[in-house]
C-alpha cells in the first residue's frame, strides 16, 4: 500500500496574484487546461471524487451556447467548515477557479450556491467578486459569476437538488441520467464543482500539473483541506498531503485516548482504534469531504451514531422510499435494541436495510447513510445494545 | 435503435425507450408505483429498482434511459431483497387499517405487500410517531395523510395535468408531506374538486366522499320518492367497475340496477344536457345579437361552456375577470336537479319536500356542484346527493346484483329522453359538437354541413381543438349573421384550458365559443370514473361515446320530443323568465391560491 506520511501543504491558502494566473489561463487553449486538470489527477473535493478533469472534458464536449459552472458552496456535511475558511481568505481563488473551468467547458456564467447559514459572508463575497470581475473583463475574460443563497437543507449539497434549488424548485434530487455535464442548470450542461476543487484547480494552472501530482497516492493525488474537530487540542483548518494513515492524523491532532475518528462526516465512515493503522485517508480508504471527528473514550458511540441518524431523517429530502423511511427505521430501530425493546440481533435487520438503502436511494443521501451505520455498528455493537 | 438484454433477452428498442418499458415490450412485469402513465416520470417510489450488470448501485427501470449493450436483470436476490425492504418501508409508514378501507383491494400498495412482503414485516410501525391529519373539508373527497405513500402522483397531476398546485410537497425528511396552501382545508385552497389526483392515487389517502349510505336510507325511506339521473360518462365506464373491458356500453343494464337498487325513477341527465344545448345555444346567439346588432359593448366573447364545475371553480379562482364570458346556464346535473323538484314534482304530483334528487356522475367536482348555495332554485337542495360512477358499482356489489345478466330498459319518462347529442356531452367536444348541430340549425334552417351530423373537428384527444363554421344561407332572424364565421375552440384538462385562457388574458383570443371540461378526455376521464385512467383507457370510452350517438333515434337535441314538450307546457321558450329562474346561475370570484 501507497502511503505518505502527514505533511502540512500550503496550497489553497497560499497567496497569488490572480491576475497573472489567470492571464496565463486566457492564453491557454481550452483543450490544455482541461488536459493539465485531468493530469494533475485532481478527484473532487466535496467528497464523492469525480475525476474533475473528465468533467470539464465531458461538459466541453456537449455543444451548446449557453453552460454553466456551479461553485457548491453548500457546505452542510456535519463537521465540515473549510469552504467557509477558503471562502472567507481567497474567495479570489474561487472565483478564479471558475474562470478557467468556464473556459475549459465553454461557459459564461457561474453561480456560487452558498450555504444559507454563510449569509452573513455574503456582502464582503460581493466586494471581493466585484473587484475580481473587473480583473478579469480587464484580461479579456467574458464571464459572469452570480450568488444564490441556499435556505438550509443539507439536500441542496446535492448537485441536482442544488439546480432546482436555483431554479427556485423544491430541493430534491433528479433522476441520473442526465448527468449535469449534459443537462444540468436550467437544463443546460453545467460542470459544478465544490469550492476546494476551483481553488486547486487554479493553483495547478499556477503550478503545473506535474507538480501537483508529486503530493498523494496513485489514487489520491494532492492535498486536502481538512475540518478537524471532536475531541482534538487543536480543533481547526489544516491543508494536508493525501494518503496518509488515520494513524498518522490521530498522532498529530488526537488527544491521547481517541477511540474512533469520523471520516467524511454523517455521511462518511467511523475508522475504530484497531483500525487506525491500517486505514488511508484518501479514494483508497477512506474518502473524505475533510470533515474529521475524533472521539474519546468518553463519548458514546450510541449517541454518535444516534445524532447522525437523527440528522438524516430530518435532513433526507423525503421524495424516495428508502431514504425517507429507511433513516427513520434505522433511528427509531437502534433506539428500541438500546431500550431492550428490541433483541440485539435486530441490528442485523438494520444492517440488511442499510444495505438496501445503499443499493436503491435515489441520491448520494441515502446512498451514504449506511457508511456510518455500518461502520459504527459493527465496530461498536456493545456500546449501541448497552 | 438501441439494443439490450433484459433477463437474458435480447430486445431492440427506440432511443429515450426506459427500461421499464423495454422489459414491457418482452413482456417481463417489473412492479411500479409512482409511476402513472399520464404523468411525468418521477423515480421516487424505488420499487422498480433492477440490477445493471457493472452498475455499484440497482437502477429505477421507470427512470433509467435504455443504453446499447446493457445487461439488466430484474429478478435476481439483490433486487428481490431490496423490493421487499422497500415495499415494507412503505407499510411501515402508512396507516393499514386495510379491512375498513374504502381502497380495500383496489389499493395498489396493499396489492404490492400481497406480492412482495406477506406475512411478518421486520420494520417497526412508523404511523404512530407522525401527527397525521384526515381533512374532510371538501364535499367531493378525502385526503388522509396517513395512508399516504409519498409517491407524489397527486402532486403530479395537480401540476402538469391540470396547473392547480392546489396540493404540493411541503417539509423534509420524516416531516415531508403532501399539504396544501399554508396547510389550509383542500375547501380553503385552489382545489377544483376534479378528482384526477383520486383517479391517481394508489391508496386509500385520496377518494371521493362518499354518500352510499345517506341514498340507502333515502331508498329505503318509503316516506321519500328518490329519483336518480345519471350522466353522459357514467354508462361508457360503469361496466370497468364490473367485470367489463374498458369501451363498453352498459347503459340498459344500467338502468335495470338502478331500479333494482330501488331508485322510485330512473332518469337522464342527458335529458338535461339536450335542454343546456337549447339553453346555451340560444344564449350564444343571444349574445352575438346583442353584440353584433345592438351594439351592446357590455357583451363579452369568447363565451365559455359552463356544464364542467372543475373549470367552473378553475376559472373563479384563476381568471375571475373572465366570469362574464361564461355561459350562466347551469350544468345539466343542476337543470336536473332544479326541474326534478319543480317540473317533474307538479307533472307527477308529488310533493317536493318528499323527492331524493340523486345523480350518478363521472366527477367528483359534482359533488361539490350540488353543494353550492346558489343551487337552490327549487327551494330546496336541488340535487341531495352525487354519487361516482365507482359509487354506482360498489351499490350495484352491495345489492349482489348479478350486472352482467340483466335485461337492459329503458329509462323513465318524463325526463328520461335524450337525443345522441345529449349523449356525447361525455367526451371532450361534445357539448360544442352538439350546439353547432342546434345552433347552426336555428340559423339557417340546415344541419350543419358535416357527413351524418359528425363535426368531426372537433373530436379527438389533442389538447386544445379549434374549428370554425361559415354561416351561410341564414334564415330572416338571422340574416346578420350572413357570412360569418363562427370560430370555436375546445380545451379539455385545466392545463390546455390555461393556454386558452392566457390567449384570452392576453386579448388575442380569435373564438366566438369555447368548450373547457376540467377532466383529461372530458367527462369520460372524469374523476369519479373506474381506477385506472391512462389515455388508451379514455380513447375506448371516447369510442363508446360516439357508439352510442350514433345509435340513437334522435341526434339534435332540438328535436328531443321531451325537450320540445317541456317548453311548451313548463319553460315558454329557452331563456325565458322561468328558465333564468331555475336553469341559470352566477359565478363568484374566488382567491388565487
Amino acid at each position: 500500500m501507497e502511503k505518505r506520511g502527514l505533511n502540512k501543504v500550503d496550497l489553497i491558502f497560499e497567496k497569488v496574484d490572480p491576475k497573472e494566473v489567470l492571464t496565463i489561463a486566457f492564453k491557454m487553449k481550452r483543450d490544455d487546461i482541461i488536459q493539465q486538470v485531468l493530469d494533475s489527477g485532481l478527484k473532487g473535493r466535496g467528497g464523492a471524487g469525480f475525476p474533475t478533469g473528465l468533467k470539464w472534458k465531458y461538459t466541453a464536449a456537449v455543444k451548446d451556447s449557453e453552460k454553466y459552472i456551479v461553485c457548491n458552496a453548500d457546505e452542510g456535511e456535519p463537521g465540515t467548515f473549510k469552504d467557509r475558511e477558503i471562502l472567507d481568505k481567497v474567495a479570489y481563488k474561487v472565483y478564479g477557479g471558475m474562470v478557467i473551468a468556464g473556459k475549459a467547458i465553454g461557459a459564461q456564467k457561474g453561480v456560487v450556491y452558498l450555504r444559507g447559514e454563510y449569509r452573513f459572508m455574503l456582502p464582503q463575497l460581493m466586494k471581493e467578486l466585484e473587484s475580481f470581475h473587473k480583473l478579469i473583463h480587464a484580461i479579456g475574460f467574458d464571464f459572469k459569476i452570480n450568488y444564490c443563497l441556499g435556505s438550509g437543507a443539507y439536500i441542496c449539497g446535492e448537485e441536482s437538488a442544488l439546480f432546482e434549488s436555483i431554479e427556485g424548485g423544491r430541493g430534491e434530487p433528479r433522476n441520473k441520467p442526465p448527468y449535469p455535464t449534459t443537462s444540468g442548470l436550467f437544463g443546460k450542461p453545467t460542470s459544478i464543482n465544490n469550492v476546494e476543487t476551483l481553488v486547486t484547480a487554479m493553483m495547478i494552472i499556477k503550478h503545473g500539473p506535474e507538480s501537483y501530482s508529486q503530493l498523494g497516492t496513485k489514487d489520491s493525488r494532492g492535498s486536502k483541506v481538512f475540518s478537524i474537530s471532536g475531541d482534538t487540542p487543536t480543533p481547526g483548518i489544516f491543508e494536508l498531503e493525501l494518503g496518509m494513515l488515520v494513524q498518522e492524523f490521530v498522532n498529530e491532532f488526537g488527544d491521547g485516548d481517541t477511540k474512533a475518528v469520523q471520516v467524511g462526516g454523517a455521511s462518511g465512515f467511523c475508522v475504530p482504534r484497531k483500525k487506525f493503522a491500517s486505514t488511508v485517508i484518501g479514494f483508497e480508504g477512506v474518502p473524505t469531504g475533510g470533515s474529521m471527528k475524533l472521539f474519546n473514550s468518553s463519548r458514546s458511540m450510541y449517541n454518535v451514531l444516534h445524532n447522525y441518524l437523527d440528522f438524516f431523517a430530518e435532513e433526507s429530502c423525503g421524495q424516495c422510499t428508502p431514504c425517507r423511511v429507511g433513516c427513520q427505521q434505522l433511528l427509531k430501530g437502534v433506539e428500541k435494541v438500546k431500550k431492550g425493546e428490541m433483541k440485539s440481533t435486530y441490528l442485523n435487520e438494520l444492517l440488511k436495510l442499510a444495505d438496501t438503502m445503499k443499493v436503491a436511494s435515489k441520491c448520494g443521501l441515502g446512498q451514504s447513510v449506511g457508511n456510518a451505520f455500518r461502520t459504527i455498528v459493527e465496530n461498536f455493537r456493545e456500546e449501541i445494545i448497552y | 435503435m438501441i439494443n439490450l438484454s433484459i433477463n437474458g433477452q435480447r430486445v431492440s428498442v427506440q432511443p429515450g425507450t426506459t427500461v421499464l418499458e423495454a422489459a414491457r415490450k418482452l413482456n417481463i412485469n417489473i412492479p411500479t408505483l409512482c409511476n402513472h402513465p399520464d404523468l411525468c416520470v418521477a423515480g421516487n417510489c424505488r420499487v422498480c429498482v433492477v440490477e445493471q450488470t457493472g452498475a455499484k448501485t440497482l437502477i429505477a427501470a421507470c427512470a433509467m434511459p435504455a443504453a446499447e449493450g446493457m445487461d439488466i436483470h430484474s429478478n435476481t436476490l439483490k433486487v428481490r431483497n431490496a423490493r421487499k425492504h422497500i415495499v415494507e418501508l412503505l407499510l411501515s409508514e402508512h396507516r393499514s387499517d386495510c379491512t375498513k378501507c374504502y381502497k380495500n383491494q383496489k389499493c395498489e400498495r396493499q396489492a404490492l405487500a400481497n406480492e412482495f412482503a406477506f406475512g411478518d414485516t421486520i420494520f417497526l410501525d412508523l404511523v404512530e410517531d407522525h401527527p397525521y391529519n384526515i381533512d374532510r373539508s371538501s364535499p367531493a373527497f378525502i385526503k388522509d395523510d396517513s395512508k399516504c405513500i409519498h409517491c407524489q402522483r397527486c402532486v403530479r397531476t395537480c401540476t402538469e395535468l391540470q396547473q392547480i398546485s392546489a396540493i404540493a410537497v411541503a417539509n423534509k425528511g420524516l416531516h415531508q408531506k403532501i399539504s396544501s396552501f399554508h396547510d389550509r382545508p383542500m375547501s380553503h385552497v385552489v382545489c377544483t374538486n376534479c378528482g384526477q389526483c383520486v383517479n391517481r392515487c394508489p391508496t386509500g389517502a385520496l377518494v371521493e366522499k362518499t354518500y352510499i349510505d345517506q341514498v340507502w336510507d333515502a331508498i329505503y325511506d318509503k316516506d321519500k320518492h328518490v329519483i336518480v339521473q345519471t350522466a353522459p360518462a357514467v354508462r361508457i365506464a360503469l361496466g370497468e367497475d364490473l367485470g367489463y373491458d374498458p369501451g363498453e356500453r352498459v347503459t340498459g343494464k344500467m338502468v335495470t340496477a338502478l331500479r333494482q337498487l330501488g331508485f322510485d325513477s330512473v332518469l337522464d341527465t342527458d335529458f338535461t344536457a339536450d335542454l343546456t344545448i337549447m339553453e346555451e345555444g340560444t344564449e350564444l346567439l343571444g349574445r352575438l345579437k346583442k353584440a353584433l346588432v345592438d351594439g351592446d359593448k357590455n357583451i363579452h366573447f369568447p363565451m365559455f361552456t359552463s356544464c364542467s364545475p372543475g373549470w367552473i371553480k378553475f376559472i373563479e379562482h384563476k381568471y375571475p375577470e373572465f366570469l362574464h364570458n361564461l355561459s350562466t346556464c347551469k350544468s345539466p346535473q343542476q337543470m336536473f336537479g332544479a326541474l326534478a323538484k319543480t317540473f317533474f314534482a307538479q307533472k307527477m304530483k308529488i310533493d317536493p319536500s318528499k323527492i331524493v334528487s340523486v345523480s350518478i356522475m363521472p366527477c367528483t367536482a359534482k359533488k361539490y356542484e350540488a353543494d353550492r348555495p346558489e343551487m337552490r332554485a327549487s327551494g330546496y337542495k336541488d340535487v341531495d346527493y352525487v354519487l361516482t360512477t365507482r359509487e354506482l358499482a360498489v351499490m350495484i356489489k352491495q345489492a349482489g346484483i348479478d350486472f352482467k345478466n340483466l335485461e337492459p330498459s329503458h329509462y323513465d319518462s318524463i325526463m328520461g329522453t335524450s337525443t345522441g347529442a345529449g349523449v356525447i356531452f361525455g367526451a371532450t367536444g361534445g357539448v360544442m359538437e352538439a350546439a353547432l348541430r342546434t345552433a347552426y340549425e336555428i340559423v339557417t334552417g340546415r344541419e350543419v354541413p358535416f357527413t351524418n351530423l359528425n363535426i368531426t373537428p372537433v373530436r379527438g384527444m389533442d389538447g386544445v381543438k379549434e374549428a370554425s363554421i361559415k354561416i351561410e344561407g341564414t334564415v330572416k332572424d338571422w340574416s346578420f349573421l350572413e357570412g360569418a364565421e363562427l370560430k370555436v375552440a375546445i380545451a379539455h384538462g385545466l392545463t390546455n384550458a390555461n393556454k386558452l385562457m392566457r390567449q384570452v388574458r392576453k386579448g388575442k383570443s380569435p373564438y366566438h365559443f369555447i368548450e373547457i371540461m376540467a377532466c383529461p378526455g372530458g367527462c369520460l376521464g372524469g374523476g369519479g370514473q373506474p381506477i385506472p385512467t391512462s389515455m388508451e383507457i379514455r380513447k375506448k370510452r371516447m369510442k363508446a361515446v360516439y357508439a352510442e350517438d350514433e345509435h340513437m333515434t334522435f341526434r339534435k337535441s332540438h328535436e328531443n320530443p321531451e325537450i320540445l314538450s317541456i317548453y311548451k307546457e313548463f319553460l315558454g321558450k329557452p331563456n325565458s323568465h322561468v328558465a333564468h329562474e331555475l336553469l341559470h346561475t352566477h359565478y363568484t370570484e374566488r382567491e388565487s391560491y
